[in-house]
């Protein structure tokens, strides 16, 4: 239904060889402009492992990633990065060190600038940008309602604000495409249920969310789209109803785990 | 709004400034015949002071890069050097062969050298920096061991810019217009001046973006690179940075000395560096004149009163001494003696006002 829509991040043939053990086979599939896309499938199945290569944290074996078109192979993560790609981390990597705001005005290194001298003597334009940065931060905390906690150490936040911060701090970068890893893992139902609204606002404010989750209920009342992968091939790729009726991924993925888990 | 509150670190710096400017005009003053060494019992005398002030400009470096960028440099003592030659080679070499002559004998023309120097040795470490900094752990240290090494052998090498082994002399004093920042009395001054400019400085770089950002990388180099921060980029720069403060203390160094050779800049210096940032403590530019001032207090307590507690011959004794109580502060101060006193500070508060409690956090 949105095959007419801007191609955003189109993979072909991406494969991933870790030393024989092929992580990623050959995968291709298209993220569409205003789409959310989940990435499903069981444990080590490559989810992650694509996040790595999207986002330039590994380096593909071959095949080809290409975001508006612009191969992304070969570039380093914060170049990605200012091309317009976020994400956030399985295991959520906060900058322990900071506080809340703080890690979220790392986001804004790109996208600001000011010269040597003015940071050495905190010029008029250093404070000026730390300012602008600031207030930036700030709005981003607002979005995911972690504003009141702007002061805190990072790591005293309970677990689910700790994953909202990530996304805030991705969302600092100003990215069109924002890759989640296991956003909605260790929240609880209402923290869900948020999540799954602010990923629906996030979209309604011109961000393409491309996905990764376990929690198939969750993923099947968000997505426009779901990609099932196993052992490290893509097996579906489609609406959520076509998916689920899909004879090999209920044979292969929803047959033993979510009919065990629901 | 909330009320608007001066930052602890401006209060700090300023108490700071004022307390090693006091201690400096005791010998200008000299109130009541007192000398500046009466007040410390003949342990640390105004010479010590003004080593403690070039040290502490050095590991000011040495804390944004290790600290704050997590990047460790063993070859320091190389920045250092490059600074100490550049304003001897300069400011002696000119003036002796007649280059440049009623330039290179102006009373400004020590200030360029010093400037051209802080230049040339930034350029040098963003040179060698692109490539070692790609390394990491010990292999990074490795590599800056080799470039101390090595800015060290070459310094004993051509004797008729450097001197050879035996350096260079009758480095001149620094002069402002027709004042001599001369005796030791005044050059304290320029020494512990610039010491807290480069403190400001410091401090103005950690609360800055570019300090965030090696925060950043000091705890997740990938989280740091995916938010857009150039990882490689701003390694280097921390590395340039501490350089170029490297430098501007090896040119006061130099002046002071009035000479330079090879010897004070080799790798026991550039160890001592690190020790002295390690035991200042790394989570914070105030680690630096602390982290110095301790290693400099002890080391001269030592060789003044272990004689009278050990009668022994021979200073092997002051050197266990030395380590044994090195040892026993990152055993009991890992995190320095800075932290580690703040810390002990806050408690004794505490223990006064027990209602006090925990209400700043």
């Amino acid at each position: 239904m949105n095959a007419d829509r801007e191609l955003l991040l189109d993979m072909t043939d991406l494969r991933k060889d870790f030393e024989g053990l092929m992580a990623v086979f050959d995968v291709s599939f298209p993220v569409r402009r205003g789409e959310i896309v989940s990435l499903i499938g069981p444990n080590g199945a490559g989810k992650t492992t694509i996040f790595n290569l999207i986002t330039g944290v590994l380096p593909a074996t071959s095949g080809s990633v290409r975001y508006r078109g612009r191969e992304l192979r070969g570039l380093r993560p914060h170049q990605i990065n200012a091309l317009g790609l976020a994400r956030t981390f399985q295991n959520v990597r906060l900058f322990g060190n900071m506080t809340v705001l703080e890690n979220v005005m790392v986001g804004r290194h790109a996208r600001t600038r000011y010269g040597a001298l003015s940071t050495a003597f905190r010029l008029p334009a250093a404070r000026r940008a730390e300012r602008e940065i600031r207030e930036r931060a700030m709005r981003e905390l607002a979005r995911v309602g972690l504003e009141p906690k702007a002061g805190e150490g990072s790591l005293s936040l309970p677990f689910g604000q700790q994953r909202l911060l990530e996304i805030a701090r991705a969302l600092a970068t100003e990215p069109s495409l924002l890759l989640l890893d296991e956003a909605g893992s260790g929240l609880n139902g209402a923290e869900k249920d948020d999540l799954g609204r602010l990923i629906r606002s996030l979209r309604g404010s011109g961000i393409t969310i491309l996905l990764v989750e376990h929690d198939i209920p969750f993923v099947m009342g968000l997505s426009d789209r779901v990609v099932v992968l196993e052992h490290g091939v893509l097996i579906a790729d489609g609406t959520p109803a076509q998916v689920q009726g899909d004879p090999r991924v209920i044979a292969a993925y929803l047959g033993e785990e979510v009919g065990g888990k629901c | 709004m909330q009320t608007r509150r001066i930052p602890a670190n401006t209060v700090g710096l300023v108490v700071f400034a004022l307390v090693v400017f006091a201690l400096g005009a005791v010998d200008l003053v000299r109130p009541f015949g007192l000398r500046f060494s009466d007040l410390t019992g003949r342990v640390v005398t105004l010479d010590t002071m003004i080593r403690i002030g070039i040290l502490t400009i050095v590991v000011v470096g040495l804390n944004l890069l290790m600290g704050y960028a997590g990047q460790i440099s063993l070859g320091q003592a190389g920045f250092y050097a490059l600074g100490a030659y550049a304003s001897a080679i300069l400011s002696t070499l000119a003036a002796r062969h007649g280059i440049l002559p009623g330039i290179s004998d102006a009373w400004w023309w020590p200030w360029l050298a010093m400037l051209a120097g802080m230049g040339l040795t930034g350029l040098f470490a963003y040179l060698v920096g692109r490539p070692i900094l790609r390394l990491k752990g010990n292999y990074l240290a490795m590599a800056t061991l080799g470039l101390g090494f090595i800015i060290n052998i070459f310094s004993a090498e051509f004797p008729s810019i450097t001197g050879g082994n035996d350096g260079l002399t009758e480095i001149p004093r620094l002069r402002i217009g027709e004042f001599l920042l001369w005796p030791m009395q005044r050059y304290y001054f320029l020494v512990w001046g610039a010491a807290v400019l480069v403190i400001l400085v410091a401090l103005n770089i950690v609360n800055s973006r570019i300090g965030r950002a090696l925060r950043a990388i000091h705890t997740g180099e990938t989280a740091a690179a995916t938010c857009g921060v150039d990882t490689e980029r701003a390694k280097v720069q921390a590395l340039v940075i501490s350089a170029m403060m490297a430098s501007l203390a090896g040119s006061l160094y130099a002046h002071f000395q009035s000479a330079v050779s090879p010897n004070p800049f080799g790798f026991t210096t550039s160890v001592e560096l690190v020790t002295m940032a390690a035991v200042g403590g790394l989570s914070s530019v105030w680690g630096a004149p602390f982290g110095v001032a301790t290693l400099y207090v002890i080391g001269d307590l030592i060789k003044s009163r272990m004689e009278k507690i050990l009668p022994l011959q021979g200073g092997g004794y002051e050197l266990i001494l030395y380590g044994l109580l090195l040892v026993l502060i990152m055993i009991f101060l890992p995190s320095g003696v800075t932290a580690g006193g703040m810390d002990a500070l806050r408690r004794l508060r505490r223990r006064r006002r027990p209602d006090a409690g925990e209400q700043t956090a």
